[in-house]
């Protein structure tokens, strides 16, 4: 039967009742005495000089409290990016500094170069309003194609970056020479070149701030819409404004939704705290959805080549890769990480591959900035990775499903050394793969085929089988490929003197479930019940410290500090348990809540031990502390590596182009499962995502770098009829090595694993229909690309 | 985008070139205009309201006349501010020849659009553009030539559009 409490029970989400309800508390829903409100003022042209500002009557006007623009920033730091990539020739990355606000230049559409502060949001866009009037801004030629963006030398996103190129990074660059002999070598070479579509995050909440300052304290505080209210801090106090740490707080309380685009800190967040602290009263603003479409973090936007070298019968022999990602016009906190480190290192894929090498361009534009967007990277590599295999066995007339078993890595070669510079621990991709091939039941498909064919229509089946590296992640490591951070995760249990529970754990939940599942992890290990378990998150001064929730790590890394600071309650609980029981701290066990002597009857409750630890009359004080508290941080020896296997089946109308997902298969390897209904909702949300991204979304700018899929009349998010009822299994399970929870994470599986599952479905059902000479179709998949691909 | 047509005006050469020199004249024609001044040497300040799509907005901007050669050819260039909305900017050279029964106007225009306008039409932004030149030389065809009898005046009303058609050709040939 299954569990219903503790690890591995479905439970429902207990913040859902608030969700639900319409009891979330998110940034705008606070309203805080005598709050001003701040409006930007944002570019118009995707590249222009600021010729001047002129403030007197934006200045003048009703309600209008304070103006500021770049120059008020000029004298403080830049939003830093966070990891230092260098070049194959070992120069390092360039990096222009990303000021608060646009100072001197303006370099995408929504760049801010001033902000009103009024009484009202009213007056302050009425202001706003004027002052973009009352600025002159000389518009310069937008570098928007990166291709053309590094052919000229002469115009420049940033005017002491001469080529536009952040870095041109080699992974690895030593194996160069070999990758290269070996794709000579191969007796076939499948080439191809493909777009990964730019996206925009959508994240359901905008981004929305609210500064505070109280002259009294000197103490700042930032309520912030951020999936990492940490880092924030440090980037806000040590990297921009020069705050001491100790004197500013960040909360991030309910946050509606982020996929990435919330990890970064934006300028917006340091206006609000400097013009708190310059008014002596809270400054909000939130973003209006075009503000977010503008300048939230994009994702994705590589144009690759790759080619696999391979024998006749499909045996995998080299991959080789170059690939231009459009880093848009500044930095952004993850942007040098997600176009290398996460997406270079996973090029081998699930595979046996002796020879991988991958180049990368990293190009400056005048468009948003471009970072990590749920699978960050990964999405990326498995796209060109499965796209090529199933080119591949077109050109030699090979089974997708026999090629992918003929080149996966099998159970016994783990550990397995990659040629990009990562150990998978464990794996059993086979039985994915099988599971997945039973789930759709592949032998069926002839039938289902004649059936759609009779209906007017295609069906063609793909077939993705994906790994990542995820819960980000060691320090050591990402030290090593260039991260300026560690990225260990923290958590504090306290222990209440009635024996109910707070949990302050460093990864913050807006939407993933930790609230419950984390509860879960706590009532199982103390044997409570989950209801007396209360996990805290978002709230600097309530948590010890906490790197963020992305990369599938808040299981994975601040999940296991949460075990690792229970196993010190327990350790501590022993201790107060022997000297109470008159036993002997080695005598003490601890099973189902109580501490008992071993061989004995005689124990004590788990609330029994909290009582006495806060209520000491009979308590070792010589040589034990009161209270119980206890805080562990925890940094992980490796990434860990989910993979699964995913089948699309589509059916595709020849006469409109348009694609209908008609049933979507996809078996993981999570690992560990602590709760299944969240497992299956965090695969549902990331498959949907994918075929949004592979049948749907799209981000145009124009030649002038103007956004033209602004709003959501021409930026189509899928929606319920566009995505299938997802038959979703993760009994494959083979535990991370090297936590002791065993899990991997599964936040960004589905966004991973499912865009080249569909468009190698696509592809199958047109070759099944005789349109043989379409070799690959860009996302989005839409039908007009369809329609012309079809029709030549 | 690019946009481009031929009208054939029953006038002279000259008579069209002097209207098109007309402040007056551009400021009928300039569909949406509200005011213009200024002269042919210094431009023209213009205001003209116009609504895009779901973004309605007044643009406040700077209307030129350059290239000019004499009776031939010219580019009229008009930039224009809409606040929130963003901007609009185009241009058209614009050039002249004689036919049989009057002047052959030929135009190849250019616009562009930024901000909210372009984030929020941009997918009617083409026929919006192509409808506003349209209208633009229309009103210019109409303001120079003689009125036809037959013609029924557009759905801006009769009256005042009957008045207006001819009115500079009158003006002239007195």
């Amino acid at each position: 039967m299954p569990k219903d409490h503790g690890i591995g029970a479905p439970m429902k989400r207990r913040e859902d009742v608030r969700f639900l309800t319409g009891r979330g508390v998110y940034t705008d829903d606070l309203a805080l005495h005598g709050q001003a409100a701040a409006v930007f003022v944002r570019s118009t042209v995707a590249h222009g000089r600021i010729k001047s500002i002129n403030p007197t009557k934006a200045a003048a006007m009703p309600g209008v409290l304070a103006i500021f623009t770049g120059e008020d920033f000029k004298d403080v730091g830049g939003n830093p990016a966070g990891w230092l990539i260098n070049s194959r020739d070992g120069t390092p990355m360039r990096e222009p500094k990303r000021p608060v606000l646009a100072h001197g230049k303006v370099r995408h559409v929504g760049d801010a170069y001033a902000a009103v502060i009024a009484e009202t949001l009213s007056q302050a866009k009425d202001a706003a309003e004027q002052l973009a009037d009352d600025s002159v801004i000389e518009e310069l030629p937008a570098i928007v194609d990166m291709k053309a963006a590094v052919a000229d030398a002469t115009n420049r996103v940033h005017d002491e970056i001469p080529d536009n190129l952040c870095f041109d990074w080699g992974w690895i660059e030593d194996n160069r020479a070999a990758v290269d002999a070996a794709m000579k070598a191969a007796p076939h070479v499948v080439t191809l070149n493909l777009v990964n579509n730019r996206l925009v995050p959508n994240a359901m909440e905008p981004r929305a701030s609210i500064g505070e300052y109280n002259p009294g304290t000197g103490d700042y505080k930032l309520t912030t819409t951020s999936q990492n209210p940490h880092l924030t801090r440090l980037l806000v106090a040590a990297f921009v404004l020069g705050i001491p740490e100790n004197k500013l707080t960040v909360v991030a309380p309910d946050v509606g939704g982020g996929f990435g685009s919330k990890i970064y800190h934006y300028g917006e967040e340091a206006l609000v705290l400097a013009a708190a602290k310059k008014l002596g009263r809270p400054v909000r603003w939130t973003a209006e959805r075009s503000e977010s479409f503008l300048t939230d973090a994009h994702g994705r936007d590589h144009v690759t080549k790759i080619e696999l070298g391979c024998t006749k019968d499909g045996q995998i022999l080299a991959i080789r890769t170059e690939t231009l990602a459009n880093v848009g016009a500044y930095l952004s906190n993850f942007s040098t990480a997600t176009p290398t480190f996460l997406h270079g290192t996973l090029m081998a894929g699930p595979y046996k591959v002796p020879h991988v090498y991958v180049n990368v361009k990293t190009v400056f534009t005048n468009t948003a900035p471009v970072d990590a967007y749920r699978g960050a990277g990964r999405p990326e590599a498995t796209f060109s990775l499965e796209r090529v295999i199933d080119k591949m066995c077109r050109e030699l007339n090979l089974d997708p499903f026999e090629v992918r078993r003929k080149n996966l890595l099998t159970p016994d070669q783990f550990p397995y050394t990659t040629p990009v510079g990562l150990v998978y621990d464990t794996g059993n991709y086979q039985a994915t793969l099988d599971r997945a091939m039973a789930m759709a039941d592949v032998a069926g498909f002839d039938k289902r085929a004649a059936a759609s064919k009779a209906r007017g229509k295609l069906r063609g089946m793909g077939l993705s089988t994906w790994i990542e590296a995820c819960g980000i992640a060691p320090s050591h490591l990402v030290g090593i490929l260039g991260s300026r951070v560690g990225l260990y995760d923290a958590a504090t249990v306290r222990v209440n003197a009635t024996g109910n529970l707070s949990v302050m754990v460093g990864a913050h939940s807006h939407g993933q479930g930790h609230e419950t599942v984390f509860a879960q992890i706590v009532a199982e290990k103390l044997g409570v019940p989950e209801s007396s378990v209360e996990i805290v998150h978002g709230d600097t001064s309530k948590i010890p410290f906490g790197m963020g929730s992305y990369g599938s790590r808040s299981l994975a890394v601040c999940g296991v500090a949460v075990t690792k600071a229970i196993d010190k309650i327990v350790a501590k609980g022993k201790k107060i348990a022997a000297h109470m029981l008159e036993a002997s701290e080695g005598d003490i066990t601890f099973e189902d809540g109580k501490f008992s002597v071993a061989g004995t009857d005689k124990a004590k409750t788990f609330g029994e031990i909290a009582f006495s630890a806060y209520v000491p009359h009979n308590y070792p004080l010589e040589t034990l502390e009161p209270g119980l508290e206890e805080t562990a941080f925890y940094d992980p020896a490796n990434f860990t590596y989910p993979a699964g296997a995913y089948i699309c089946e589509v059916e595709v109308d020849e006469g409109t182009g348009k694609v209908d997902v008609v049933a979507f298969h996809c078996a993981d390897d999570f690992g560990n499962v602590m709760n299944p209904m969240v497992v299956e909702g965090q695969v549902h949300g990331g498959v949907g995502q994918g075929i949004g991204q592979a049948l749907c979304e799209f981000t145009a700018y124009d030649e002038n770098g103007q956004l033209l899929t602004g709003s959501y009349m021409d930026y189509p998010m899928p929606r319920a009829e566009d995505v299938p009822f997802y038959n979703v299994d993760y009994s494959c399970q083979t535990p991370c090595t090297h936590n002791p929870l065993g899990v991997k994470g599964c936040g960004e599986a589905g966004a991973i694993g499912s865009p080249p599952a569909v468009v190698n479905a696509v592809i199958d059902a047109l070759h099944r229909g005789g349109h043989a000479h379409v070799t690959h179709i860009d996302m989005p998949v839409s039908p007009s690309r369809v329609w012309q691909a079809v029709n030549g | 985008m690019k946009l481009s047509d031929t009208r054939d005006i029953k006038a002279t050469p000259g008579e069209v070139w002097t209207a098109i020199l007309n402040p007056e004249v551009l400021k009928e024609c300039i569909p949406g205009c509200e005011s213009l001044s200024g002269s042919v040497a210094e431009g023209y300040e213009a205001v003209v309201k116009q609504k895009v799509g779901p973004v309605s907005a007044t643009f406040t901007g700077l209307v030129q006349l350059s290239d000019i050669v004499e009776g031939k050819s010219l580019k009229i260039s008009g930039e224009g501010k809409g606040g929130v909305a963003g901007f609009a900017k185009g241009g058209a050279d614009v050039s002249f020849e004689p036919i049989e029964g009057g002047t052959r106007l030929t135009y190849v225009a250019e616009a562009s659009v930024g901000g909210k306008i372009a984030q929020l039409g941009s997918r009617i932004i083409d026929s919006f553009a192509k409808k506003l030149a349209d209208e633009f030389f229309t009103r210019f065809q109409e303001a120079v030539e003689e009125p036809e009898p037959a013609e029924v005046a557009g759905e801006e009303g009769a009256g005042p559009e009957e008045q207006k058609k001819g009115w500079f050709k009158r003006l002239l040939g007195g």
